[in-house]
């Protein structure tokens, strides 16, 4: 009962937070300036320039996309 | 029995949740544009001179396939502080090929890559799997990615010796669009490496009272695991004007005690239809790992000692520009868009305990801390098509 209700509410939560940004309000973000990684072949040697006299490695890439417009 | 039912309902439940909020305002995820790029690289600083081509290729393969090549040479020339203090300069290349594929389906991009590097004395081969989704209409893409490394180290002029070091680095990823002028991403890796990870050529100074300098010197030793987690936020800002702002975050902590943060700030500004202007600082710090010393009280002082000045407490600072200039099209190929590209980099250390032994007159142990600065080029011709 209790997790039917729990469910329930998370379900309503669901409807209740639609996409904010619709795709043709992403012109900005679809701007190559604003892609992550611009030059990925740039961004390769700075990460191995980073990676060959920091001990810290990791994590410096990006998913990707998100703004479904690329 | 009741109770067990119950949760399986609420099992069901909640999957017909995430598959609700998944499917909501789907939006299909893209390829990455076809592109080409031909770079000359180079790194000067600290008496090493490093530089070279790379060549980086991507095309698709119908509407649902892009590959992808990547071919880079370093050549390394020099002497840097350590071969100064222990050894005599040299010369060597590193050759790193890499290929990979990504095959669209739908909302998501199923990637997998195989990278190969050589050098005389080390050897390494890596693969890894990744998928990304783009979900909550467009606005969020979650990814994964797995990797495994086989690497095998072996030292010049000692043909007997051979080791190996397994890899193996785990990696999520969620970026969000947070508005119409702000999109955020949080990444996570989790590295861990086995074998034998200290550089075979380098040393660790002791204190000997026998030797007419004060110190002498022994191989340093590691140890043979490293657990490390890696996290980080960027956020890209387009401006109420034509102009780009990033900030990432990241910090690094791993099993040998070393924790490191780092920040950068990065600008992009679109001059005109050809010309776009960028700049950044970056800073950067990190503690020492647990068994590194820059002057050990006696040999064999500890079961892991290391000297190595990437393993020491030490921070730099980078100041970065660049520029890109679109060159006219082609009339032998009309859809394709040159660009020319080059990037500066400034980066200074500063070693809070490593010190430099080459320093004349020094008392031992009280040699001055050692610093350098560097300087990084880029310079590259990329065609978009």
């Amino acid at each position: 009962m209790g997790c039917s209700a729990v469910v329930m509410l998370m379900l309503s939560g669901c409807a209740s937070i639609e996409p904010w940004v619709k795709p043709y309000q992403r012109d900005k973000l679809a701007d190559p300036i604003m892609a992550f990684g611009r030059h990925p072949v740039a961004l390769q040697h700075v990460a191995h320039v980073q990676d060959s006299r920091e001990a810290a490695k990791g994590a410096n890439g990006s998913g990707g996309g998100g703004c479904g417009c690329n | 029995m009741a109770a067990g039912a119950a949760a399986v309902v609420a099992i069901r439940q909640t999957l017909l949740l995430l598959l609700t909020c998944l499917a909501a305002a789907a939006q299909a995820a893209v390829l990455p544009q076809d592109r080409a790029d031909l770079m000359y690289h180079s790194y000067q600083g600290g008496g090493v001179s490093i530089d070279g081509p790379a060549l980086m290729l991507r095309k698709k393969a119908g509407q649902a396939l892009s590959l992808s090549a990547y071919y880079y040479v370093d050549t390394v020339s020099g002497a840097s502080i350590d071969v100064v203090a222990t050894a005599s300069a040299y010369t060597e290349q590193r050759r790193e090929a890499r290929l990979g594929i990504d095959y669209l389906a739908g909302n998501s991009i199923i990637s997998a890559n195989y990278a190969q590097s050589d050098e005389d004395d080390y050897q390494a081969k890596s693969v890894s799997f990744a998928v990304s989704h783009d979900t909550f209409g467009g606005m969020t893409t979650l990814s994964l990615e797995a990797g495994l490394g086989d690497d095998t180290v072996s030292r010049n002029g000692d043909e007997s010796f051979s080791a190996d070091v397994k890899r193996y680095n785990y990696k999520l990823g969620w970026t969000q669009v947070l508005s119409s002028s702000w999109i955020a991403a949080m990444n996570l890796q989790v590295d861990l490496d086995e074998g034998f990870l200290n550089n075979p050529y380098r040393s660790v100074r002791y204190l000997d009272a026998n030797e007419p300098r004060g110190y002498g010197y022994q191989s340093e030793v590691y140890p043979d695991t490293r657990n490390a987690v890696a996290v980080a936020l960027v956020n890209k800002v387009y401006l109420p004007y034509r102009a780009a702002l990033s900030f990432n975050l990241r910090h690094y902590q791993d099993s040998w005690d070393i924790r490191a943060l780092d920040a950068e700030l990065e600008y992009v500004h679109p001059l005109s239809a050809q010309w776009t202007l960028e700049a950044k600082v970056r800073w950067y710090s990190q503690t020492q790992a647990k068994f590194y010393s820059d002057l050990f009280a006696f040999a064999s002082q500890q079961n892991f000692m290391a000297r190595d000045k990437e393993l020491s407490d030490f921070s730099n600072w980078t100041l970065g520009l660049g520029a890109s200039y679109g060159l006219p099209g082609w009339a032998f190929w009309p859809a394709a868009k040159p660009e020319v590209n080059l990037q500066w980099d400034h980066i200074r250390f500063s070693y809070n305990n490593f010190r430099d032994v080459t320093a004349a007159d020094a008392q031992t142990g009280l040699e001055p801390l050692y610093r350098l600065d560097a300087n990084v080029i880029r310079a590259f011709f990329s065609v978009y098509f």
